[in-house]
């Protein structure tokens, strides 16, 4: 232990204070912030070695690696913030190869004049979703940019993980006869975002479903080991995935609009803003698609966890050289489930 | 969701749907407008054609007013907020309409532009009211539906004084619409548009009653329905249609009771008089210039009309030679007939107007609907 003693410095204001510039200018006050905030709340061996990198051992096997921005407002939401979000975001990136996720990067970008607080109410969340999901936050970088060059924070966060022997799950994978599954109701998240913005806001008790997937992924690995696809339908909702999915592995699809899970305040919502729930992003949600024969077994698994209680089978893949998603509509006619054009806008009338 | 399903119902669609193909004279052909796009879109989403006997044809009407704003309207607004800085508030719908120079308000937004998506007309009136030194104008567009809220914040605007706050106004109106298309030489002289009648408006007939479509049913010897905008409103209207027909009943029944009277909203109706007055023309994409079938802003509110306010020059521009939303909303044309469907128009880059809102014509096929033009695989498994 050094004799000398340590300069006396004023502890972070994390109540009234805000991030300025020299927060993010490599000096002392960076280095308080990092110790302070981002490293007490983090705080792991692998963090705590204080080196620019990270470094680990890995068993062999496949590795895979994912990287997610997340840019969301307003930062905090019904059932969630941009913190947990930037953590589970990126776990199920990794998840949806079949892999299980073992470490995370993060990287903020803050803009000057952001409340101390709301950082650290967000660091907070994110350590907390970190800690619950078992996937440690090994490193990270943080820059401060001028006031009106950025939206409060925006953090990006990478992770990586390691796909068990036998697995091989590939969007490209979807072949005619497979079974497509979804884990739950459809649209939460991009409805609880929708209802707490500034333009719209609506009274609702619509929550976010961000969740971290991966529990759920391995409990159907294990059920059904040749699951075929797995993809979580974020922005662009399910029928931009599937769409997706459709296109990369050159199929077709037909779905059943009856059996598509949705809670009836988010049908409600959708209806009010003129918005189709297909469209409206997820964060907890996932797609699976696997050999017909097996689906019933998925679904058990799905069912038998938590995050998949409400799990459906909702359509069959099939050969159609045009790639085109068709669902039966619950009114008994058929129609295209196309790919979210632009943005989701909102009808007049 | 209660009160949305049961008008959304599988099995009672199913039992229309025989009760047509069954009254439906197998021997001829029932060729129908429906009037709004609302009725358009609904079609699409819900699959209702696939439901009706092949002798009972759907043809899109014009009544999407995002789909008829001409190009120079919008170049107008662009205009406001480009060059002199003002602040855009409008409809969602409106943001990605095509105008001059590649441009739309969306793209006028990444050039910098000032430019809102608000959900009411309130919301403009509240952000001119709370800045009061930003210069805002509600680019207001819509049939009759929407033209009551659009008055009652010009009036507000006036009673508190809101200098900062005016509308351009692009009001159109759904009877002079109709007469336009009932007029036009396809019906009227040639008749190479059959056109047995009209399944007529909902959220307009709430406000304008029924009463001014029986003009069209005596004149033109035309039906009309008026309908609500859920599949089995549709399908009921459908279904009265093919009955006046095959009856030779020309005559103005009303499906939607549940929210339409003859007499309509009087107390909106007044509103509206009160602030606007007929245009004496006013240019529609598609339909050209139609003589009073657009409201303007009253004298005694033009501090609050933007056309006045900053001495706006309106300037016609021509739509791509080879887009035929104008014989696609007048019924003479299917989308699939036109060349650029599907090849370079397309609701990421709509070059004409049926394509831009998903209420209009083209988008409504294209989304929803294109698989029915090539020969389907069947399905497997």
């Amino acid at each position: 232990m050094s004799e000398v003693k340590k300069g006396y410095v004023r502890p972070l204001d994390l109540k009234h204070g805000r991030v300025d510039m020299s927060h993010g200018a490599g000096g002392r006050a960076m280095a308080q912030l990092i110790e302070e905030l981002f490293l007490k709340a983090f705080d792991n061996e692998w963090l705590r070695q204080q080196n620019d990198q990270a470094s680990f051992a890995i068993q062999g096997g496949r590795m895979v690696m994912a990287t997610d921005s997340h840019v969301v407002s307003p930062l905090f939401f019904p059932g969630g913030d941009i913190g947990c979000l930037s953590v589970h975001g990126t776990i199920n990136d990794v998840a949806m190869a079949g892999a299980k996720p073992l470490y995370l990067s993060a990287s903020f970008i803050i803009e000057e004049g952001f409340a101390l607080s709301e950082l650290a109410r967000i660091v907070e969340s994110m350590a907390t979703a970190a800690r619950e999901a078992g996937v440690p936050i090994v490193t990270g970088d943080t820059k401060v940019v001028e006031q009106g060059k950025g939206d409060g924070v925006f953090i990006t966060t990478t992770g990586v993980g390691v796909v068990p022997p036998g697995v091989n799950i590939s969007g490209d994978r979807a072949q005619a006869g497979d079974a497509i599954l979804v884990s739950g109701f459809i649209g939460d998240h991009g409805m609880a975002i929708m209802s707490k913005r500034e333009s719209l806001a609506f009274d609702t008790e619509i929550v976010s479903d961000t969740a971290a997937l991966h529990g759920l992924v391995a409990s159907m690995i294990e059920a059904v080991p040749d699951i075929h696809v797995l993809r979580d339908p974020t922005r662009g909702g399910l029928a931009t995935t599937l769409n997706e999915i459709a296109r990369q592995a050159g199929v077709g699809m037909m779905l059943d609009e009856a059996a598509i899970p949705v809670q009836p305040q988010v049908n409600a919502a959708c209806e009010l803003l003129g918005l189709d729930p297909l469209y409206v992003a997820n964060e907890g949600k996932l797609i699976a698609i696997c050999a017909s024969e097996h689906a019933d077994l998925l679904l058990a698994a799905m069912r038998a966890h938590p995050l998949g209680a409400n799990a459906a089978r909702i359509g069959q893949v099939h050969a159609d050289p045009h790639h085109f998603v068709q669902m039966t509509t619950g009114f008994g006619g058929r129609r295209i489930v196309d790919c979210l054009s632009g943005e989701q806008l909102p009808r007049i009338c | 969701m209660k009160y949305v399903d049961e008008f959304r119902d599988g099995e009672v669609a199913r039992g229309l749907a025989a009760a047509i193909a069954q009254e439906a004279h197998p021997q001829r052909n029932y060729s129908f407008m429906e009037f709004c796009g609302g009725h358009t879109h609904a079609i699409s989403r819900y699959g209702v054609t696939d439901l009706l006997p092949p002798n009972v044809r759907m043809i899109h009407g014009p009544g999407c007013p995002v789909c008829v704003l001409p190009i120079g309207r919008i170049d107008l607004a662009i205009q406001l907020a480009l060059d002199r800085g003002v602040t855009i508030c409008t409809y969602g719908d409106c943001l990605r309409v095509p105008a001059s120079e590649s441009l739309s308000l969306l793209k006028a937004k990444a050039r910098g532009a000032d430019i809102r998506m608000i959900y009411s007309a309130a919301d403009a009136l509240a952000l001119a009211r709370a800045e009061p030194q930003r210069e805002v104008v509600f680019f207001a567009i819509g049939f009759e539906t929407t033209t009551p809220p659009t008055a009652l914040v010009i009036r507000q605007a006036k009673a508190e004084g809101i200098g900062n706050f005016s509308v351009l106004c692009n009001h159109v109106l759904t009877p002079a619409a109709i007469s336009n298309i009932l007029e036009s030489p396809e019906v009227r002289q040639y008749g190479t548009v059959p056109l047995d009648g009209f399944v007529g408006p909902a959220h307009v007939s709430t406000v304008i009653g029924s009463q001014p479509y029986e003009f069209f049913a005596e004149e033109y010897r035309k039906p009309v329905v008026i309908a609500g905008f859920e599949p089995l409103d549709v399908m009921q209207a459908i279904r009265m249609l093919v009955r006046q027909v095959n009856e030779g009943r020309a005559e103005v029944e009303n499906e939607f009771t549940r929210a339409v009277t003859r007499e309509g909203n009087l107390k909106a109706q007044r509103l509206v008089g009160d602030v606007f007055e007929l245009r004496r023309s006013f240019e529609w994409r598609g339909l050209g210039e139609v003589p009073y079938s657009a409201l303007c802003i009253r004298r005694e509110f033009a501090a609050h009309d933007a056309e006045a306010k900053f001495a706006l020059e309106y300037r016609s521009v021509p739509d791509n030679k080879a887009c035929e939303c104008g014989a696609i909303l007048r019924g003479v044309k299917k989308p699939q007939d036109c060349k650029l469907f599907a090849t370079v128009c397309t609701p990421e880059n709509p070059m004409g107007s049926c394509m831009v809102s998903s209420e209009g014509a083209c988008a409504a096929h294209f989304t929803y609907g294109r698989f029915r033009d090539i020969p389907l695989v069947a399905a497997e498994g």
